[in-house]
C-alpha cells in the first residue's frame, strides 16, 4: 500500500493516511527520494529565509503547554513603536526582508491597532509580513492586510476536539471553529498564503497531522490562487513543565514532514530553530522550503536587551550568515526576497 | 539567413533560459555553457542592494527578460512591470499570470487584459498563456510581441503533452511562438523546434540537472538542430519566396 501511493502522480487524503501510518516509517529512504525530486521540481535549489519577532506576550489564555500561559509567571513585555522600528532596523540589517510578527493573545496589550502599528512600521523595513497571531477577524484581516502583511499562520495545536478542550483552560483559545476558520477569514480578506499545523506531540501525531493535511487541502481548494504552507513544530519544554501525551522523536518528525510534502508538493515548509541545527541542515532538500536564522524568541532582543521573556527555547541559535554558508555547502541557494508587495 | 526577431530586436539563440531554482553562482557557468541571448528571472527574486540579488548573477550583455510571476490580475502585472523597468530591467516582458496555486497554470483572461494595459504602457509584452487558438489571436491582435504557449506545466518536466494545441497556434499566429514550461529534456526541446516554434524557454530542466552547464550546452545543440530540422523540412514557406514555388511558371 505504501508502495503504491509513493508511486503515484498525484496522492490524495487516503495517501497521505498511508504514508503517516507506522508502516510506512519502514520506507523513509524511499519517501525522503520522492520528496527530493518533487521539491527540486517545484522549488529547485532554493531556500526562503526569514525571522520572527515577537512584539508582545501578553496572553490572556491559558494552555498547559504554552510559555505564554496567563497563570505562568515569565517576564511579560510590549515594544513600543520605537523598539520596534530599532528591532526592524537591526534585523533588517542582517540582509533579510521577510519578517514574521508574532504576539500572544491579549486585545488589551496588543490589539488590532497595535499590530496594525507594527505591520506598518515592519513593512516599511522588509518585503514580506507574516502574521502568527491570535485568529483575526475577517475586517480585521483585512485592515492589517492594507498595512502590508501578506501571510497569515494558525496553528490548530490539535485537531482533536476533547483534547483541544482539555488543554484550553480558559481565555478566547478555547473557541476550536473560532480559530480552525482563521485561515478562510484571511484568505477572503486577500492574503496570498496562509500556513497550517499541529503542535507535536500534544495529541496524536499522526491524527493531527492527517487533520491538518486535511484542513491545508479543503482551503485550497476553496482558494486555489492561495499559497499553502505547513509547519511542524514540536513540543519542547516551557516552563509549564507540563507533561506531554508523546515524545515525538526525530525520525517520526521527518516522516511527517516528508508525507506531508508527498501529499501537496507544491506546499511550503518551514523548520523553526525549536530544531537542532544539525536536523534542519539534514533536512535541506528533504522538502524544507524555508529556515529562520538569526532568531530570538523572546520579546525584541535583535537591538538590545529582551523585553520578555521567550515562548519556547530554540535549539539553533545560528545567525542569517552561518545559516546561508550552511544552505550553500549543501548546494542550495539562499532566498532572501520572493515576493513583491502589490 | 535564419533570423530571431522579437519586438523588433534580432537575437542569435533562440534558447532562452530561466534563472529560478539554481544555486545562483552557477548561472554564470550555465549560461556560458548553453549562450542563450535572453535570460528570464522573476522580479520578485531581485533583491535590488541585497543578499543573494538575482541581477547580479546574470552575466552582462545578455537581454533581460523580467515576468511578472506572483501576479494573480492583470493590474499586479502591470505594477510588477513597471517596477522591473524601474530596476533597469528593460521594456521587453514575459507576461505571467498565474491563479493556480497547485498546478501554476496561466490565468488566460487575466493574461490577455494584462498584455493590453502592458502594450498601452509602452512595454514588449510576451504572454505565457495555455495553449488556445482564440486566446493567442486575441493576444497577438492586442499587440503582443510573441506568444508563448506552454508545453506542459511548469516544473513538470512532461514535455510537449500540448504539441496538437501549440501547432495549431504556430499555424495560424504571426507573431513569433515562443514554447515555454514543461519542456524537460533536449529531444523535447528538439521536437519543440521541429514543429516550427519560433524560439523555446526553460529553466528547471537545466536547474535541476545533476550538472546544469552540461545540460544547457546539450539543449542549446537540441534547439540548434531542431530548428535546422524545421528549416529543411516542409515547413511552412518563409517569407520572401515566392508564393506559388509549383505553378508559379504560369506567369
Amino acid at each position: 500500500m505504501v508502495e503504491a501511493a509513493l508511486k503515484k502522480n498525484r496522492r490524495d487524503l487516503h495517501d497521505l493516511g498511508i504514508l503517516l501510518s507506522p508502516a510506512a516509517a519502514a520506507y523513509l529512504e524511499d519517501m525522503a527520494s520522492e520528496v527530493r525530486r518533487e521539491t527540486l521540481r517545484f522549488f529547485g535549489r532554493n531556500i526562503g529565509l526569514y525571522t520572527p519577532l515577537y512584539v508582545a506576550n501578553y496572553c490572556v489564555n491559558e494552555c498547559v503547554y504554552c510559555g505564554y500561559n496567563r497563570s505562568n509567571q515569565i517576564r511579560r513585555g510590549r515594544l513600543t513603536e520605537g523598539e520596534i522600528e530599532d528591532e526592524a532596523r537591526a534585523i533588517a540589517a542582517t540582509g533579510l526582508t521577510d519578517i514574521l510578527l508574532l504576539t500572544g493573545e491579549s486585545r488589551a496589550q496588543s490589539g488590532v491597532k497595535y499590530i496594525g502599528r507594527a505591520t506598518e512600521i515592519l513593512a516599511r523595513h522588509f518585503k514580506s509580513v507574516g502574521l502568527e497571531v491570535y485568529p483575526l477577524k475577517t475586517e480585521e484581516y483585512q485592515y492589517l492586510q492594507n498595512l502590508g502583511a501578506d501571510f497569515v499562520s494558525v496553528y490548530q495545536e490539535t485537531y482533536d476536539p476533547l483534547l483541544y478542550n482539555k488543554v484550553h483552560l480558559s481565555g478566547p483559545k478555547k473557541n476550536y471553529a473560532w480559530r480552525f476558520n482563521a485561515q478562510e477569514r484571511a484568505l477572503e480578506a486577500g492574503f496570498r498564503g496562509v500556513a497550517f499545523g499541529a503542535l507535536l506531540g500534544l495529541g496524536d501525531l499522526r491524527r493531527d497531522t492527517l487533520a491538518s493535511g486535511a484542513h491545508a487541502w479543503l482551503i485550497s481548494k476553496k482558494f486555489p490562487l492561495a499559497e499553502i504552507a505547513f509547519s511542524t513544530p514540536r513540543l519542547r519544554p516551557c516552563p509549564n513543565k507540563e507533561k506531554t501525551s508523546c515524545q515525538v522523536g526525530e525520525t517520526e518528525l521527518t516522516q511527517i514532514i516528508l508525507a506531508l510534502k508527498l501529499f501537496m508538493p507544491w506546499a511550503g515548509l518551514s523548520l523553526s530553530t525549536r530544531e537542532r541545527a544539525w536536523y534542519r541542515d539534514n533536512m535541506i532538500g528533504l522538502g524544507v522550503t524555508r529556515l529562520s536564522a538569526g532568531v530570538k524568541t523572546a520579546v525584541g532582543g535583535h537591538s538590545g536587551d529582551d523585553k520578555g521573556d521567550e515562548q519556547f527555547h530554540k535549539s539553533d541559535s545560528r545567525d542569517v550568515q552561518e545559516v546561508c554558508r550552511a544552505i550553500i555547502e549543501r548546494g542550495f541557494q539562499p532566498v532572501f526576497n520572493d515576493y513583491v508587495r502589490l | 539567413m535564419d533570423e530571431f526577431i522579437l519586438a523588433g530586436r534580432q537575437f542569435n539563440s533562440r534558447l532562452i533560459l530561466g534563472s529560478g531554482k539554481y544555486p545562483l553562482p552557477m548561472m554564470k557557468e550555465v549560461v556560458a555553457a548553453g549562450e542563450p541571448d535572453i535570460v528570464t528571472l522573476a522580479v520578485r527574486r531581485v533583491n535590488a542592494g541585497g543578499a543573494e540579488n538575482i541581477l547580479d548573477h546574470i552575466p552582462s550583455g545578455k537581454t533581460l527578460l523580467p515576468n511578472t510571476s506572483g501576479a494573480r490580475n492583470a493590474r499586479e502585472a502591470l505594477t510588477i512591470a513597471r517596477l522591473a523597468r524601474e530596476l533597469g530591467c528593460g521594456d521587453l516582458i514575459k507576461i505571467e499570470v498565474i491563479t493556480d496555486n497547485k498546478y501554476l497554470m496561466p490565468d488566460n483572461e487575466e493574461t490577455l487584459e494584462a498584455v493590453k494595459l502592458l502594450v498601452k504602457d509602452g512595454f514588449a509584452a510576451l504572454p505565457y498563456m495555455n495553449p488556445d487558438l482564440v486566446m493567442a489571436r486575441k493576444m497577438a491582435e492586442a499587440g503582443a510581441a510573441a506568444v508563448m504557449p506552454l508545453g506542459a506545466p511548469i516544473g513538470s518536466n512532461k514535455g510537449l503533452t500540448t504539441a496538437e494545441l501549440i501547432a495549431l497556434i504556430i499555424e495560424e499566429i504571426e507573431v513569433p511562438v515562443i514554447i515555454d514550461a514543461g519542456l524537460g529534456r533536449p529531444s523535447q526541446a528538439c521536437e519543440a523546434m521541429e514543429m516550427g516554434a519560433d524560439a523555446v524557454m526553460l529553466n528547471t530542466a537545466v536547474a535541476t540537472a545533476a550538472d546544469p552547464p552540461a545540460m544547457a550546452k546539450a539543449f542549446a545543440l537540441a534547439v540548434k538542430a531542431g530548428r535546422e530540422a524545421f528549416l529543411a523540412g516542409l515547413g511552412r514557406v518563409c517569407q520572401g519566396e515566392a508564393s506559388s514555388p509549383l505553378t508559379g511558371f504560369l506567369g
